[in-house]
């Protein structure tokens, strides 16, 4: 079919044609992580996410062979990849489900990116290789029970004695806590925030898994309890003593759920779009009418914004142009945006939209994780709110 | 160990294909992709090539335009090289010029052991080209391989039958066809996606070949497509209401198709 001006109708499932944005390197790759998500996560993700689980030792190997864990870090066996590409990576996978891009996030972005940016010659070359190829599980301890938002109250502590740290503290909302293999915890110390790198086996190192969640429920979320755990100083992060270090981690984050959360809504669309001309009500598909026709409309528009918002990001981040503020821009809108998507799908599907047989309401679930993790949709509102008026609104007073 | 592998691409079978009404051909002017069909060979070919401690595979095409996006897939599985022969005189190719071009390529890759391909390209089923390049090479043919073991000089394989498999072995080198299914084909890793736009592929024209295009294409055809029509739609199935004997005409008509 094509249109009176001879340029060929448009795909639904890409409208605008943004496919034509990406080199064919990025399209195999992006290609590549569809498939392996179709293979390997869609046949089992509602049972997992009904289960409560996420086979994490299993898929980590296979993540790592492919080169998803740490893929946008240079060297010591990553891949290399540029940041849109890692972006395309976290689109696919969350377009699977939350829980395997928080999976790759985590072990990416919050615990490899730290000891690669901030990390000694030694202890990258230690820990990297082996977690870029899955061996090695890591998590990130940051946020407390009683300090999300706002980490510069984090009570952890590490005290100097000799040679060595001691560490006490709680961290709360951990993904793949308890699975890892190594933590790597901000504490406070005398002299500013200190990254440590804490293998899980050390004494003192306990993590007990949060359960009756009803969201990212294919994922791993713990608590991490450190009591007089004892590290040597060569593990501590040693280019770094501020609060800078772990919210670098968190921007690299954001900028792989800004893509991700594009994915979890285009899999809800295409859900709603497939079902609506499938669904048969008054003898006609519901696609005929015209109050279904809209909801189609307004999600198809909404999933092509966020990927157009997300692929321009990830071109600006390519170029070193991307500041925080953008990454907040990104990470607000697009996350709400994809659970506006997500309930109007559900909507679509009717009472097939609240069972897991259908992709929906697990995606609109855990987007109600993801829209408040890594910053909630207010932080971000006011950190684009200093950005525009320059002014500081996060503490009153 | 050196394995050439012969791979096709296609359009994606993903996309509603289209036979243009002048030609009675498949149009594939849109983007093509590595035929399916072909990735176990690739997957057989770097295997072979591991379990030997060394050597390379090599990828030969063909196609009518200068398309490599099919070819960038397999070099990011590891393919090491490969050679396309893209020219618009090879529009309108039967099986016999396909084979023709395909053997003219394979004879420039210096040091082959083994020539790997599909049972049959997943567009055009013909399913007759290996035994045609074999032939032009004048090479051993094996078909329908599900394992293969390269021992010395010799190649062994199981060559799947409908009662079970043949072991069948033939001096290298020799062309053997790879059922499809038989290997799970590796995802290209990021590593192997970067690396492969650095790997060469070798551009060649029919005349590079030493081939006159009268022999290749629409005039060295042996075939010519008479007519195209639409496959039939497909009818509506036959609704049984079970009144308590619906499962006695369930097995007439299962009886009846030869299936039981």
């Amino acid at each position: 079919m094509s249109t009176p001006t001879g340029a060929p109708a448009p795909d639904p499932r890409d409208f605008l044609r943004l496919d034509g944005l990406l080199s064919d390197e990025e399209q195999l790759l992006r290609d590549t992580v569809r498939r392996f998500v179709a293979d390997r996560i869609l046949p089992e993700v509602g049972t997992w996410f009904d289960e409560g689980r996420f086979p994490s030792r299993e898929l980590a190997p296979e993540l790592g062979r492919l080169g998803l864990l740490g893929m946008h870090l240079e060297g010591y066996g990553c891949a290399g990849s540029s940041a849109t590409a890692y972006g395309l990576a976290c689109l696919e996978l969350e377009a699977g489900d939350s829980g395997a891009r928080s999976f790759v996030s985590v072990q990416g972005s919050l615990a490899m990116f730290p000891i690669w940016r901030f990390g000694s010659e030694e202890q990258k070359a230690e820990w990297l290789p082996r977690m870029a190829a899955g061996e090695v599980i890591g998590c990130f301890g940051l946020t407390e029970p009683d300090s999300g938002s706002d980490p510069g109250a984090m009570r952890t502590r590490a005290v100097r004695d000799g040679g060595d740290w001691v560490l006490n503290g709680t961290k709360m909302w951990i993904t793949n806590g308890s699975v890892a293999d190594v933590a790597v915890v901000w504490a406070r110390t005398d002299d500013g925030v200190h990254g440590f790198i804490v293998p899980t086996g050390t004494r003192g190192f306990e993590a007990h898994d949060i359960h009756k969640k009803v969201s990212l429920r294919a994922s791993v979320t713990s608590e991490l309890v450190l009591t007089d755990v004892r590290v040597p100083e060569s593990l501590r992060l040693p280019e770094v003593r501020s609060l800078r270090g772990p919210l670098s981690c968190l921007n690299e984050a954001r900028f792989g759920i800004l893509f991700g959360a594009a994915g979890a809504a285009r899999a809800c669309y295409e859900a709603a779009l497939d079902y609506a001309g499938e669904r048969v009500q008054f003898g006609v598909p519901i696609s005929s009418f015209q109050l279904t026709q809209r909801k189609l409309v307004e999600m198809m528009v909404r999933v092509q914004k966020a990927t157009l918002v997300a692929l321009h990001l990830g071109r600006l981040k390519d170029q070193g142009l991307l500041a925080p503020a953008q990454v907040s821009f990104g990470k607000m809108d697009n996350v709400r945006e994809a659970l506006w998507v997500a309930r109007e799908a559900r909507s679509v599907l009717g009472a097939n939209g609240i069972t897991l047989e259908y992709p929906v309401i697990r995606h609109m679930n855990n987007l109600e994780s993801v829209v408040t993790y890594e910053g909630t949709n207010e932080v971000h509102t006011l950190v684009l709110g200093q950005a525009l008026t320059g002014i500081d609104a996060f503490a009153p007073g | 160990m050196n394995v050439v592998v012969c791979v096709k691409q296609i359009p994606d079978p993903a996309d509603p294909g289209a036979l243009d009404p002048t030609t009675k051909t498949l149009k594939r002017d849109g983007k093509l992709i590595l035929d399916e069909s072909d990735s176990y060979g690739v997957e057989m070919a770097l295997q072979l090539v591991t379990a030997a401690g060394g050597g390379e595979v090599t990828l030969v095409s063909m196609a009518p335009n200068g398309e490599v996006s099919g070819l960038r897939t397999a070099l990011a599985m590891g393919a090491a090289k490969a050679i396309l022969v893209s020219d618009d005189a090879l529009a309108g190719s039967d099986a016999l010029g396909t084979a023709k071009v395909l053997a003219k390529a394979i004879e420039r890759v210096e040091g082959a052991d083994l020539i790997l391909t599909a049972t049959e390209s997943s567009d055009g089923y013909t399913g007759t080209v290996p035994e045609q390049v074999a032939g032009l090479l004048d090479l051993p043919s094996v078909t329908f391989a599900k394992h293969i073991e390269v021992d010395g000089s010799t190649v062994k394989v199981q060559r799947q039958t409908e009662a079970g498999y043949d072991d069948v072995e033939c001096p290298l080198p020799a062309v053997v066809s790879v059922t499809a299914g038989v290997v799970e084909p590796r995802y290209p890793s990021f590593k192997g996606i970067m690396a492969a736009k650095s790997k060469p592929v070798d551009t060649l024209t029919v005349a590079d070949l030493g081939l006159d295009a009268s022999q290749v294409g629409w005039a060295g055809a042996g075939q010519e497509i008479v007519s195209i029509e639409e496959a039939p739609a497909r009818e509506a199935g036959e609704v049984i209401e079970d009144d308590g004997t619906a499962f006695e005409k369930i097995v007439a008509y299962l009886d009846n198709l030869k299936v039981l």
